[in-house]
């Protein structure tokens, strides 16, 4: 029945009929309607410390539980402030909405206080936007947003809504019937004939090989995989995205591809005669050189998104669809295929120098990063969901934290957003009560969002902070160490005492700098309450091995050069 | 090569900026652009020239349908296509032969719309090279001031883009 609601009112309403309960946010002036109705809804707010808190941890939210992640913020500098959270969403393409207030109609134009256009500023870093000036439009606004942001290509949606349409009233009833958009083609259904392309170059292939991406995750697809995987005996790459979208522990399972992917699956993917790629979209970290990528390869792709298509690679058979369909498409009626030699062939690559445990390995009593999070791998049995910041400690979590599961690994990729790891671990703990969160951050990203950890004392969150702390902004400066003669510009770090930060905030803080105290550190973390913090002092000058330089060919890695190596069997890095 | 491409879009706050900046965001160039109403309330139709090559514009045809505001995309290259631009130009009379200017109009299909006391201004209606073309002839006799409206283009045959599908 319809019934008097304010503006502000309906956004709640909206939000609830969403299925929405958590929500992360900052209140300001042209928000501040909304704020006030929402303490009459049953939905939790989290109130972060600055904007982009609160879009990284709508972000870990959404990748954690596989719903919609909602942040809230003012207008003017509210709105900025979600930019880069909006940005690192539409590059690893996370379902979301964002939700800001604006000046009041008749003042958009005006230079108001606090104005700022931020449906223009994130007109590239949308998947759509929408600028409500009128209390009737607020409904269509949130459904079409919630719509969008979860079907095809997940992304993000920005809902600006000005302060008069959200004080304004309206004769309002929930409208429960499905958003129709007449331009928007979120699936495309199966063709075919490219399906019969797809299966004649299965049956011609020697040596096949899958490269799985996040959109195994996204479209629910791990079953799918394995199945299929299983059926054509083919092995099974993975990006950093689609880590934990295969077990890490099946025989197909070969690990990461690209920049620092293990040296064997790069190898493989050159000498591979087909790629099946299952939603992920050869970004340049993956392919290195195009020119000389994998060339002796015919490529599927199989991708919900029609213009990651021949955007990167041209594909012989381009299945625009649902992956999950496709996949179960694909394996009705196929014959088991069987690949031994090129099985045996990649397993003699990696030799008996790929080790998944390196617990055994020497470190001539420093503190190695590898080891560090290879031991919380151990520790957690691998079940802990990961949340990463960017850099070196996030390559390394990827090589040597084995994912069994889905959604166990939250990283941002594309963007590759420094200051990710605290807020979007929040979320992704909120979203998953029950899941063990572990925070994997270097000490150059942590502090660009480490006032959040005040959010977290707040909340009552527990997660576990691993800060990886080298002293350095070690990425840089290992590319600075490889590419610009070792001059380390701008990278020494000097950080504050982190035990006493966490501390300051009245959160358990702890230091390792042996690796014999690793063990028990962790275990009185994990069974501490509330968010801990572990001050891990590792190697200093430490690189990420094997690598590929940005734009080098694929097979061209840098490799770790023997004398400086104490971790020269570890997986990623067989000699 | 240049590239004609028809975009139905719905007449909506905000839509020419997302084709726009979408152009401008990958790094497409527009040759021209011209945005008008269709025989249905609420769809415009966009004629866009763009310089590209075959992937390239399918590329650009994948980005526009990924806007939520674009219903329809068709590249006029894959069937034939009637195709009009349309320019004034302000000649001006001054200092050479009137018998001369009026002999070109003559002979190409323009228009005079105006006339002053030092110029004369033309309607130049037609495909594009003709368009080029007549300008061309008249850049010698003194062109002062310019303007084109960028191509629109159709169908040639029974078939259509229609609009109506959405309404």
């Amino acid at each position: 029945m319809a019934t008097q609601r304010t503006g502000a009112q309906i956004i709640w309403e909206c939000l609830v009929h969403e299925g929405v309960t958590t929500v992360f946010g900052y209140p300001g002036g042209a928000i501040l309607p909304a704020y006030d109705a929402m303490l009459d809804y049953p939905v939790r707010h989290v109130l972060v410390r600055h904007e982009q808190g609160a879009s990284h941890m709508a972000d870990g939210y959404a990748r954690a539980g596989g719903g919609v992640g909602v942040a809230i913020a003012t207008s003017g500098p509210g709105a900025t402030n979600l930019v880069t959270g909006i940005a690192t969403a539409m590059m690893d393409s996370v379902p979301m909405v964002f939700i800001t207030g604006q000046v009041p109609s008749k003042l958009i134009g005006y230079d108001a206080f606090q104005e700022t256009d931020i449906t223009g500023i994130t007109l590239p870093i949308t998947k759509h936007s929408y600028l409500v000036t009128r209390v009737e439009d607020i409904m269509p606004a949130m459904k079409e947003a919630f719509h969008l942001a979860k079907s095809g290509r997940p992304g993000p949606v920005l809902v600006d809504i000005t302060k008069d349409a959200q004080q304004a009233t309206h004769e309002w009833e929930w409208d429960p019937s499905p958003v129709k958009l007449r331009g928007y083609r979120p699936k495309a259904s199966v063709s075919p004939s490219e399906m019969l392309k797809a299966i004649d170059l299965l049956k011609a292939s020697k040596r096949p090989l899958i490269l799985a991406g996040q959109g195994v995750l996204q479209s629910g697809a791990t079953a799918e995989l394995r199945q299929f995987a299983e059926r054509i005996d083919a092995p099974v790459a993975m990006t950093l995205l689609g880590l934990g979208g295969f077990p890490a522990s099946h025989p197909l399972h070969i690990g990461m591809m690209g920049m620092h992917g293990e040296s064997w699956v790069n190898h493989a993917i050159q000498e591979a005669d087909l790629l099946i790629a299952c939603g992920m979209r050869f970004d340049d970290r993956v392919t290195g050189n195009l020119k000389t990528y994998a060339q002796n390869a015919k490529k599927i792709h199989i991708e919900i998104d029609p213009s990651e298509v021949n955007k990167n690679v041209r594909a012989d058979a381009a299945i625009v669809a649902d992956l999950r369909e496709a996949l179960r498409d694909l394996v009705t009626g196929m014959e088991p295929f069987a690949h031994e030699a090129w099985l045996n062939y990649i397993a003699s690559m990696k030799g008996t120098s790929a080790v998944h445990d390196i617990q055994q390995l020497p470190d001539n009593g420093h503190l190695y990063a590898p080891h560090v999070i290879n031991d919380i791998w151990r520790i957690t049995e691998g079940k802990a969901v990961v949340v990463t910041d960017v850099g070196q400690h996030q390559m390394w979590e990827a090589q040597y934290y084995h994912h069994e599961l889905p959604r166990t690994l939250i990283t941002s990729g594309g963007l590759g957003t420094m200051g990710f790891g605290l807020p979007a671990a929040i979320g992704a703990k909120l979203a998953r009560p029950d899941a063990e969160v572990w925070a994997v951050v270097g000490d150059g990203g942590f502090q660009m969002t480490q006032a959040e950890l005040s959010t977290a004392a707040q909340e009552g969150v527990k997660v576990n902070i691993a800060v990886i702390n080298n002293g350095y902004l070690g990425m840089v400066r290992q590319w600075q160490e490889f590419f610009y003669d070792r001059r380390y510009a701008a990278t020494p770090l000097r950080s504050p005492d982190f035990v006493k930060i966490a501390e300051a905030h009245g959160l358990l803080g702890l230091r390792v700098e042996k690796r014999p105290d690793l063990h028990d550190v962790v275990q009185r973390a994990r069974q501490a309450e509330g968010t801990v913090l572990i001050d891990f002092r590792v190697e200093q000058e430490d690189s990420v091995y094997p690598m590929v330089p940005a734009g080098a060919d694929l097979d061209a890695m840098i490799r770790r050069p023997r004398q400086h190596s104490v971790l020269v069997e570890t997986g990623a890095d067989p000699l | 090569m240049h590239h004609t491409l028809v975009a139905l879009v719905e007449d909506k706050p905000g839509v020419l900026n997302r084709v726009a900046s979408l152009f401008r965001r990958r790094v497409f160039n527009i040759e021209s652009l011209s945005v008008g109403r269709t025989d249905v309330a609420g769809v415009s139709r966009m004629t866009l020239v763009v310089d590209g090559d075959e992937v390239s514009v399918d590329r650009v045809t994948a980005y526009l349908y990924k806007l939520v505001n674009v219903l329809q995309v068709e590249d006029l290259r894959e069937v034939p296509a009637v195709a009009r631009d349309l320019a004034l130009v302000k000649v001006t009379v001054a200092g050479h032969d009137r018998a001369q200017l009026l002999r070109v109009v003559d002979e190409t299909r323009a228009h005079i719309v105006d006339s002053g006391e030092q110029t004369m201004t033309l309607e130049i209606t037609g495909e594009p090279p003709h368009v080029d073309a007549v300008i061309s002839r008249l850049e010698p006799l003194g062109i002062v001031e310019m303007v084109r409206t960028g191509q629109v283009a159709m169908r040639r045959g029974d078939t259509t883009l229609s609009a109506t599908q959405y309404t």
